[in-house]
């Protein structure tokens, strides 16, 4: 079952390149997207009873985030074939493939139960990501693939280095190969303290880069600037959420050794962190997907910081990697056909985005409501349990600080976004030929349907993966 | 103790990476450094069982061989040009290496060791080496120098791994083996495609994204 989440996606990539070039080729994606989802639910309702030696296995944490990503690639998947449909020019055999591969190294990452073979999938993950980013084939994406490759794989190597160093605390401990991560989170105790912690902060910055957490960002605005919008959702919402759970991984081996304060301090001071850095580049930024990119750096210091604060917010945060995931495509997608129809994402080319493009633009105005946290939609939800956390746990300078910073990139974001909705377009605006169509809108309607939905009511077995989920992460199974 | 040695010397090469300014000698420096992490793998282990020897060969080979000739290949189709002024000088690069490595052993000596594990000068190699690529990576214009930063930053890590590599073989070798083919492969395919793009691999260039 676990390895056919694996295997699901790698085939239905081969058959991608082993088909001829042409439109059908698309049409797999929706196909094998929707069979990982199905999957993906059936293995949650069923496995959290296998073996506990054995390397790949889903548990609730990993569970909750394949399934958050699986279906964010559902929603992409659909909108691919519409979306490549425009883009005839280009040939969509390695697209589809690294699509496909990306999915197959997530589900590689969320089941894996060895810290070696999850630092695998991640590195593989980096590697197949790498050609959606150079989509374009112009020297612009050539520079942001170039930087992110850099810069992730430099983070990759300070990952590999964490691992070893918890490897090596694992060693002092007097445990051997192999070293699963739950034999780590039960032996935790026994190994050396320094070994644990210095590790933690090379993963943190390690898997921090991947995530994007300010200031090893870099990378993010760059290619979230020059990628299409679908692959700005892949990444903002999959690739993140993966390193994400990496991270949380590790973490709670840190929790088990009875050290989870000190990491706990360096999160919420790089959530702060990375919310702050967002914010000052959130204002008066000028180009529409650069600045989905600084809210993208802001979102994953909330899901840090939520970490770091502890107890109710955790299982907050991870909630969180849902709200975000599903509002980041909405952002994205409707970005992308509100660019296509102006032809520029330069804030001063774009205006009246609404009277133009009725339904992209609703959703984009919907998504930016959401995505600032305000009531009924998913993030508020979460962002607001993180703040009472906070607040109710005593935390009362990171609280309003936390408050605050999410009140000025309110008021940073909005400033930039309500004039490209709002009025009428420009007369001199370019107008390409591109119009909103059923393919290229209704993922997005669904996705914010989604988000609106899990504002409202969370289902009774989402609510029990997630308290699973969370007690996982505090190293207490 | 041989070992000590070998590393002293994998230190001092770092020295020499930083202060050199030719985009050649830096990648020698980087294939003799990551042929001296071959033998050391060789000298920690008394006998050499086929996994051990498999692993020291395919070190030698690509860190040693196959990347320096792809980045000396890169060098070579390039038009010659006067090689840009690193964003930090020579002097100041070599002092502030000189700092990182008194960093790396104060850092190490907190870190407590295996009894009677081999060399103690492991972690603060280790540590230096990493340190010594960073800088490489950000202070260094041209793509080929980063890229020979990079490979340095990575020839850290490998030598942390040595600690593990007798306990831990499986966990060390397929994360030490993978991070070398895949990611350098494909870095040298950005090279390439930066060359062609730009007629130049000066990163410097690459800066039309910006805030």
């Amino acid at each position: 079952m676990n390895i056919a989440l694996i295997n699901l996606p790698l085939l239905a990539a081969a058959i991608v390149w082993f088909m001829k070039p042409g439109m059908h080729r698309a049409k797999v994606l929706p196909v094998a997207a929707s069979a990982h989802l199905v999957l993906v639910v059936i293995a949650l309702t069923h496995s959290f009873h296998l073996k506990p030696d054995a390397w790949f296995r889903l548990d609730p944490l990993g569970g909750w985030i394949l399934l958050v990503v699986s279906t964010l690639f559902t929603i992409c998947a659909f909108y691919a074939p519409s979306y490549l449909a425009l883009r005839t020019e280009r040939d969509f055999g390695i697209f589809g493939v690294a699509m496909l591969s990306f999915l197959g190294m997530a589900s590689l990452v969320a089941t894996s139960r060895h810290p070696g073979v999850l630092w695998v999938g991640m590195e593989a993950m980096t590697l197949t990501t790498t050609p959606l980013l150079y989509y374009n084939h112009n020297k612009r994406s050539l520079e942001a693939t170039w930087k992110y490759l850099l810069i992730c794989s430099v983070g990759m190597a300070l990952a590999l280095l964490g691992t070893f160093f918890v490897a090596y605390a694992a060693q002092l401990g007097g445990l051997g190969e192999p070293i699963y991560i739950d034999r780590l989170v039960q032996h935790a105790a026994s190994m050396p303290a320094p070994w644990l912690k210095a590790g933690f902060v090379l993963l943190l910055v390690g898997y921090g880069t991947k995530m994007g957490l300010a200031p090893m960002h870099t990378w993010k605005p760059d290619a979230y600037g020059e990628t299409p919008g679908i692959v700005g959702t892949i990444l903002a919402g999959g690739v993140t959420s993966m390193a994400f759970l990496s991270l949380m991984r590790m973490f709670s081996i840190l929790c088990a050794a009875g050290l989870g304060d000190f990491g706990r301090e360096l999160m919420v001071a790089m959530g702060l962190l990375s919310m702050a850095w967002a914010f000052v580049f959130m204002i008066r930024q000028g180009d529409l997907r650069r600045l989905l990119a600084y809210s993208s750096v802001e979102h994953m210091g909330i899901l840090v910081f939520g970490v770091g604060i502890g107890g109710k917010a955790t299982l907050f945060a991870l909630f969180h990697v849902a709200a975000n995931a599903l509002i980041k495509s909405v952002l994205f997608l409707g970005s992308g056909n509100i660019v296509r129809s102006f032809s520029s994402k330069s804030l001063a080319d774009v205006t009246g985005a609404i009277r133009r493009l009725p339904v992209s633009g609703w959703c984009f105005l919907l998504g930016f409501v959401a995505v600032v946290g305000s009531p009924p939609f998913a993030p508020f939800t979460s962002i607001f349990g993180i703040a009472s956390a906070a607040l109710g746990g005593g935390r009362i300078l990171v609280g309003t600080a936390f408050l605050v910073l999410l009140g000025g990139i309110f008021v940073a974001m909005g400033s930039v976004v309500l004039p490209v909705l709002q009025g009428t377009p420009n007369p001199a605006a370019v107008r390409t030929h591109y119009e909103d169509t059923f393919g290229l809108t209704a993922p997005l309607v669904g996705a914010l349907v989604l988000a609106l939905a899990l504002g409202l009511w969370l289902p009774g077995p989402l609510m029990t993966l997630l308290s699973k989920a969370a007690l996982l992460v505090e190293g207490r199974p | 103790m041989s070992t000590n040695l070998l590393l002293a010397a994998i230190m001092l090469i770092n020295f020499m990476l930083v202060a050199s300014s030719r985009v050649n000698k830096c990648i020698q420096l980087a294939a003799i450094q990551g042929i001296l992490l071959a033998l050391i793998l060789l000298l920690m282990h008394d006998h050499w069982p086929v996994h051990v020897l498999l692993m020291a060969l395919s070190t030698a080979a690509i860190k040693g061989l196959v990347i320096p000739g792809m980045l000396h290949k890169a060098q070579d189709r390039m038009k010659p040009q006067r090689e840009p002024e690193p964003y930090v000088g020579y002097t100041t690069s070599l002092v502030m290496a000189a700092a990182g490595t008194g960093l790396a052993f104060i850092l190490a000596r907190r870190l407590p060791l295996q009894a009677g594990s081999l060399g103690t000068l492991f972690v603060p190699a280790s540590i230096m080496a990493l340190f010594t690529g960073f800088l490489l990576l950000t202070t260094r214009k041209r793509a080929l120098l980063q890229v020979v930063g990079y490979l340095v930053l990575e020839n850290g890590v490998y030598l942390f791994s040595l600690l593990l590599v007798k306990e831990m073989p499986l966990l060390v070798e397929t994360g030490v083996l993978l991070d070398l083919v895949v990611g350098i492969f494909v870095m040298g395919i950005v090279i390439n495609h930066i060359q062609t793009a730009f007629d130049s691999q000066d990163t410097h260039r690459l800066a039309h994204l910006k805030d």
